[in-house]
């Protein structure tokens, strides 16, 4: 019982962690990864890709979070 | 002493361990301080057991395959402090000052294992660096010990600075202080883990300046579209009670 209480606290943790409140977020920054990683395969710069997925990403989530905290 | 090794040494050791320092004294100032020097404390044990036990093979150790997973963490986490830090000034302005107001609303009173685990894995990494650097130049030139020695220096004089800065870290309005962290942890992930995927970043190292420049000065353009689209609201919402 102990034990699997320490395991859903430990997963808890890394939910919250990785995730936090909004998972669009970490979703978008897992996928600007994954394109990253196809740019640089394909010889394409790709430095700018996920400075921009961060930025508009925390752009859309502020976006919903604004209108959420309206109701 | 190889003053030669010594000064490159110290000189490459010196922008991992500005990096080392710097999440230290963030996370130390934004959350807690026990939290972490604990992580960069368990991070330094870490690293002396894997430098007693692999030596010289630690100049092989992969280094991207970290990065990449120690960038994905940090963005991830550092990106949430961000939008957090951002909605909070703009809601509430810059005005809060120390002691008035948690920074993070999650921090438990307990121990802080968030800034634990930032801690530990940005020294840790850093340090992995340092260690690869010091072998790499020491066998080189067949000077461990100067190199060791220049590394070491470095440790001692950027550490100090980052005691030195803290106080004046900690007179940023907290509100700021968490917008500006959460953009600091942001671009420190999006560098580790580009450079993890064999990215190359204009101006190498010096990336991390104009990226940093790049994620504050879109922090503040989001404060200020938020504060507008919150005016917005409130007007439209005045005009229907009329």
């Amino acid at each position: 019982m102990i034990v699997w209480r320490w395991i859903r606290a430990f997963l808890r943790f890394w939910v919250d962690f990785l995730i936090g409140d909004d998972w669009t977020v970490a979703a978008a920054i897992a996928l600007a990864l994954l394109g990253t990683w196809g740019l640089v395969q394909a010889s394409v710069p790709a430095w700018w890709l996920l400075p921009l997925v961060v930025i508009a990403g925390t752009a859309l989530s502020l976006r919903r979070t604004a209108a959420k905290e309206r109701g | 002493m190889n003053w030669g090794v010594f000064v490159s040494s110290f000189l490459a050791a010196t922008i991992e361990v500005i990096e080392m320092v710097a999440i230290v004294v963030a996370v130390g100032v934004t959350r807690s301080w026990r939290a972490s020097l604990t992580g960069a404390g368990g991070a330094l044990v870490v690293l002396a057991v894997l430098i007693v036990v692999f030596g010289t093979a630690l100049q092989g150790v992969p280094l991207k395959p970290i990065r990449l997973v120690v960038g994905a963490l940090l963005l991830a986490f550092g990106s949430q402090w961000l939008r957090k830090g951002i909605f909070r000034v703009a809601r509430d302005g810059w005005a809060l000052g120390i002691g008035e107001e948690e920074v993070e609303e999650g921090v438990a009173s307990g121990f802080d294992w968030p800034g634990f685990v930032l801690s530990f894995k940005g020294v840790s990494l850093e340090g992995v660096e340092v260690a690869v650097i010091v072998v790499a130049f020491g066998a080189a030139a067949g000077a461990i010990g100067s190199a060791t020695a220049g590394a070491a220096a470095s440790v001692i004089v950027v550490g100090a600075a980052g005691l030195t800065s803290y106080r004046v870290v900690a007179r940023v309005p907290r509100r700021g202080l968490q917008l500006f962290v959460g953009a600091m942890l942001t671009t420190f992930g999006t560098f580790w883990a580009s450079e993890g995927l064999s990215v190359h970043w204009p101006g190498d190292e010096l990336a991390l300046v104009w990226l940093g420049a790049l994620y504050a000065a879109a922090a503040l353009g989001l404060v200020r579209l938020v504060s507008g689209w919150r005016r917005q609201e409130e007007a439209l919402l005045g005009g229907a009670s009329r």
